[in-house]
């Protein structure tokens, strides 16, 4: 038992516990700073935002633990089930679903607790997709099997779409990292890519001066790819489906696009004068960013955050609190923890022997990634406002949970690799 | 199963190249790129000035001539109004439903948030009910304001009055002001302005985004205190200033007064004039729009802008500087036919009449003008008839040196230079060596073109009292609390007479008052040395002026007092000096010949004819015939063209609409 428990804590990944608290202390004296007026002075003071965000990080704690107390072979077991109750509590949320912001995204617990399933769907998805790609008879270069898992993804998504949850539903698309990994054909990667470009500079451009860069870049690949007959035809077929897509881009923008994210979009591009006072926000946010310089105003210094210039302060726009007062210097801390943290969990998913384990610490690391990615391009004016959490860092209890979840399963799956070789 | 190990390489490198793009764009935001601390900076840190109190100022003896009262703005802020009394309310303000409503949508269209006026400047007893029943009136609260009164209501023009910087103000300023300050426009507020200012201070201070105040920018390091404007010591003794002001009701003219050993004004009486507590306050633009217009115009500051021909008050210094210069001696006689023959011309003496022998104090009580030209003849003609220009030059430049014909440098603004012709001028009327000593004549007895403003006509007698210098007279005699005197005023400016020939002068004019045409104003116990003088002016009445100073051993007061159009110098000035003269020396008047009643309600007002045309035709004329007129609105309008040509030309003008002889027997 006592030899048992040693091993047990031994196996635990504590650099990536340790990067998890330090990132949820920052979190926490952030939020401290965003919300902080000189009647509330306290951190742990508990009718301040900064007061509960520490119970939520000190149940997250306890939760994490919990996790790794569990029997692990439970979680690939129960997938399907959490899976199964994840989608009905998204469809529940939709009928009786609170309303915040607009989204009918929380289900009143009643007690002042509210539950936000999508941010359970995230790990619930991850689980189901390790346990269906891990299945000896499935392989992602298989149609049939790359349908059944896109379908696992896609089923969440939609619902989430519905509430609607832009956000999070992007966030679901990231998982595309989990099968190209698992052998998706790298033309995924390449022609998302290529669209996502071609879609952007559509709007940006007029169509004749996107399709003319189109037309010479097609030109030139195929003459330095003369011999290989299949590729130019390849490119061919590319060049012809990429000029309609040029012309497609721009009603297809304004048709499924809504006026307020449009707006958005517009404004992030340069493609109309912020008239309506849209961009305000994001310009607030970027100025607060921007004026922390190299070594920020200092802690609960920020002008910009601490007057309520900027919004959101303690959630969606937490990191212009850390660009204002820790300056470029708390970027690169943050952003270097987190970049840590992603290359950390790729060496655990790789160390694993079970795929289930592997597969879903992918899972684990796009999606922190992609919260990241569109988190501070949105802080930083390079993507549209989308409200999407910063991972640990962000106010709010479902939020930090669910990533504690996450990310304690896959520690979990880890401290018993060994274990799973030898049963 | 692991074929694709190799793309964990590839997923983190998306990782690595993602976040190091977000680096790459925050090091650009916040590294390389200053803006946005700029932006932020102006998002949150707004400079508030600190407007200091203005400085009070106060009369020689310490009473107060004008402060600052407090007058209460009730201030609004409309997201914290909650339901209340509304029409108990408006009771309080003395205002309807209807005002509430448009004065409340007023405040809410400026901010719902910030702090604007719901109703301005509260009187005292308004406040006073007000501010019991404030707790019932959430987000309505008082703010207090300095506002400039004045308890005595006296000394308008001397004081002068604040407004709102002009465009003009604020450009020369270049920057201080900005609109909506209040700058002093006329008087001692312009001229001590930047010490009745004080300085401002300037509080930066941090706001949210809702331009709600959060307290104070760096902890107040770039703050400045405002420090209130210095208390000005007037010289003014309000008791003979009140007095003066109401001996002059109802007449057109002025009274000076000066402290002989100081320089200092004593009195400043410029009528008619008008209660300074009209140009504060709510009723402002219309009083000063109905002040404008009053015809006998009380913005005029006489004392220092009215031009009077001196007339007979001038024969004092006359006769000094002629013995200054040798032509006569006191004993130098002068046997009066009613006349003097100047070269070919005869002048006469007022109404012909006959003086006999008179010595030079005789000729100076007697007001006897055939000796004054006589003297006059003689400097003129000292250096023989073709040299007459220089000679006149020469007695212009001495009696230039008693403060004629320029202005005296008296601490207020807009002070008039008088008029004191030189040579040129009548070179460019007669052409040169066109005229003669006979030609400029009644120069000797302070006529012709010789204009003077009350407050040189004072001057002179502080000079003659103090037998041959004056102090720069001035109206404030100290600044702030160490009494600070300029040092320009304590500076002895001597006017080249020697002191021997004063005794003489003096026994004329202490006769004047003995004995003389102002034996009527003649103070018990008290020796006072004066002169009267008139100047008639067609279709009115006569100039009165009498100019003294008193006592003789020791003077302590200097007094020139002009009660335009009211008759001769001895009816209606030498009565008034003579009041203020006791008043100012023993504090009371006694009841002797005459009561200041009856002066107090006389009423001269002049009937104001419609302005006449101004002819500018320059006519050569003989100066005798071309007396002058004392018409002090008329010359204020010509002042107000600002047109120094038509000035000039003044006594060709009056030659031209008026007939009018001298009077000077009394």
């Amino acid at each position: 038992m006592n030899n048992h428990q040693r091993s047990f804590f031994f196996n635990v990944d504590w650099i990536t516990v340790l990067i998890y608290l330090a990132l949820c202390t920052i979190g926490l004296f952030n939020i401290h700073a965003a919300v902080y007026d000189e009647n509330h002075p306290h951190i742990y003071d508990l009718s301040t935002s900064s007061g509960h965000q520490l119970i939520f990080i000190i149940s997250g704690i306890v939760i994490g633990s919990v996790i790794l107390l569990l029997e692990s072979r439970f979680l690939s077991a129960l997938s399907p089930a959490i899976y199964v109750v994840t989608i009905l509590l998204l469809i529940l949320v939709l009928v009786i679903g609170r309303g915040v912001g607009g989204n009918q995204a929380w289900i009143d617990l009643g007690g002042g607790f509210k539950l936000q399933p999508s941010e359970f769907a995230k790990f619930a998805t991850c689980l189901l997709l390790a346990r269906y790609l891990s299945a000896t008879n499935v392989k992602v270069t298989d149609t049939k099997s790359l349908m059944i898992a896109g379908g696992i993804i896609l089923l969440p998504m939609m619902l989430i779409k519905m509430q609607p949850d832009d956000g999070s539903t992007l966030v679901f698309c990231s998982l595309i990292l989990v099968l190209y990994r698992e052998g998706l054909s790298s033309y995924f990667l390449i022609i998302g890519g290529l669209l996502a470009t071609l879609f952007i500079t559509s709007l940006m451009f007029e169509a004749w001066q996107v399709v003319t860069v189109v037309v010479i870049a097609a030109a030139l690949l195929i003459f330095m790819l003369k011999r290989n007959r299949t590729m130019v035809l390849k490119l061919l077929i590319g060049t012809i489906i990429s000029i309609g897509f040029v012309f497609a881009a721009k009603p297809l923008y304004e048709k499924a696009l809504k006026p307020h994210q449009r707006a958005r979009i517009d404004i992030v591009l340069g493609l109309s004068k912020d008239k309506k006072h849209v961009g305000y926000n994001q310009n607030q946010a970027k100025i607060a960013i921007g004026s922390g310089r190299v070594w920020g105003k200092g802690y609960l210094q920020g002008t910009q955050t601490k007057y309520s210039f900027v919004p959101a302060q303690s959630t969606d726009f937490i990191f212009c609190t850390v660009g204002e007062e820790w300056g470029f210097a708390g970027s690169v801390t943050v952003m270097g923890l987190f970049l840590f943290l992603l290359l950390r969990i790729i060496q655990i998913a790789e160390r694993q022997r079970a795929p289930f384990s592997r597969i879903y610490g992918y899972g684990v690391a796009s999606i922190i990634f992609c919260h990241v990615l569109i988190n501070i391009a949105m802080a930083i004016g390079i993507m549209p406002v989308i409200g999407i959490p910063l991972p640990f860092i962000s106010y709010g209890g479902s939020s930090l949970w669910s990533f504690t979840i996450l990310l304690f399963i896959l520690l979990k799956l880890d401290s018993n690799r060994m274990g799973m070789n030898w049963a | 199963m692991n074929s694709f190990f190799e793309r964990r390489y590839v997923v983190a490198g998306i990782f690595i190249t993602f976040i190091l793009i977000l680096l790459g764009r925050l090091f650009y935001i916040q590294v390389v790129d200053d803006r946005y601390f700029l932006f932020a900076k102006n998002n949150v840190v707004r400079r508030f000035v600190q407007y200091p109190a203005r400085g009070p100022i106060l009369d020689r003896k310490g009473r107060i001539m004008v402060q600052n009262e407090p007058v209460y703005d009730i201030m609004v802020i409309p997201k914290q109004v909650k339901p209340f009394d509304t029409l108990e309310f408006c009771k309080l303000l003395g205002i309807d439903t209807a005002g509430f409503n448009k004065r409340m949508l007023k405040a809410r269209k400026y901010s719902p948030y910030l702090a604007s006026a719901f109703e301005k400047q509260l009187t005292a007893e308004m406040y006073a009910a007000f501010q019991e029943r404030l707790s019932e009136f959430p987000g309505f609260f008082p703010l207090q304001r300095p506002m400039r009164t004045y308890p005595d209501s006296s000394a308008a023009q001397f004081l002068g009055y604040i407004g709102e910087a002009t465009d003009a103000i604020i450009k020369r300023s270049g920057g201080y002001y900005s609109p909506g300050d209040y700058v002093g426009i006329t008087g001692v507020e312009r001229s001590y302005e930047d010490v009745l200012r004080g300085q401002r201070g300037v509080e930066n201070r941090l706001v949210d985004s809702r331009n709600v105040s959060q307290g104070s920018y760096a902890d107040g390091a770039f703050d400045t205190v405002a420090v209130a404007g210095e208390r000005l010591t007037s010289s003014l003794d309000l008791s003979i200033q009140d007095l003066g002001e109401k001996l002059m009701k109802n007449k057109v003219g002025s009274i000076v007064a000066i402290e002989p050993s100081t320089g200092e004004i004593l009195c400043f009486v410029s009528s008619p004039t008008y209660d300074p507590n009209l140009l504060v306050g709510k009723q402002r633009g219309n009083n000063a729009a109905a002040l404008y217009k009053d015809p006998y115009k009380p913005f005029f500051t006489r004392p220092v802008q009215a031009y009077y021909p001196p007339g007979s008050s001038f024969k004092p210094l006359s006769a000094l500087i002629a013995m200054q210069e040798g032509v006569i001696t006191p004993q130098t006689i002068y046997v009066c036919p009613g006349y003097y023959q100047s070269g070919n011309r005869r002048v006469k003496c007022f109404q012909g009449e006959v003086h006999g022998a008179v010595n030079l104090a005789e000729a100076v009580a007697h007001s006897c003008n055939g000796y004054f030209f006589m003297a006059f003849d003689k400097l003129i003609n000292r250096n023989g008839g073709r040299k007459t220009d220089t000679s006149y030059n020469y007695w212009r430049s001495n009696v230039a040196k008693f403060g004629l014909g320029s202005k005296l440098g008296v601490d207020i603004p807009a002070e008039g230079r008088g008029n004191l012709p030189k040579a040129s001028y009548y070179d460019k009327v007669y052409r040169k060596g066109g005229w003669r000593s006979s030609t400029v004549i009644s120069l000797g007895i302070g006529q012709g073109e010789l204009l003077a403003t009350p407050l040189q006509l004072a001057n002179i007698e502080a000079t003659i009292a103090n037998h041959g210098f004056y102090y720069k007279p001035h109206l404030i005699k100290g600044i702030g609390d160490k009494q600070v005197v300029k040092p320009e005023f304590t500076v002895r400016n001597y006017v080249g007479i020697d002191p021997q020939y004063f005794e003489p002068v003096i026994d004329g004019m202490q006769n004047v008052v003995d004995f003389g045409t102002a034996r009527g104003s003649k103070i018990p116990g008290i020796v006072m040395c004066g002169k009267t003088g008139t100047a008639e002016v067609k279709g009115k009445k006569d100039n009165s002026v009498f100019v003294a100073f008193a006592p003789r051993e020791n003077p302590k007061i200097a007094i020139a007092v002009v009660v335009e159009n009211s008759g001769q110098g001895a009816t209606w000035a030498a009565p008034i000096a003579s009041f203020i003269v006791e008043k100012y020396l023993t504090g009371t008047l006694t009841k002797r010949g005459i009561d200041p009643n009856y002066y107090i309600n006389s009423n001269l007002l002049p009937n104001l004819s419609p302005p006449k045309p101004v002819i500018k035709k320059l006519v050569p004329t003989d100066t005798l015939k071309k007396p002058v007129q004392a018409d002090s609105a008329r010359q204020s309008k010509l002042k107000s063209a600002a047109n120094k040509k038509e000035q000039s030309n003044n006594p060709a003008v009056k030659q031209t609409t008026m007939l009018a002889k001298r009077k000077d027997n009394e």
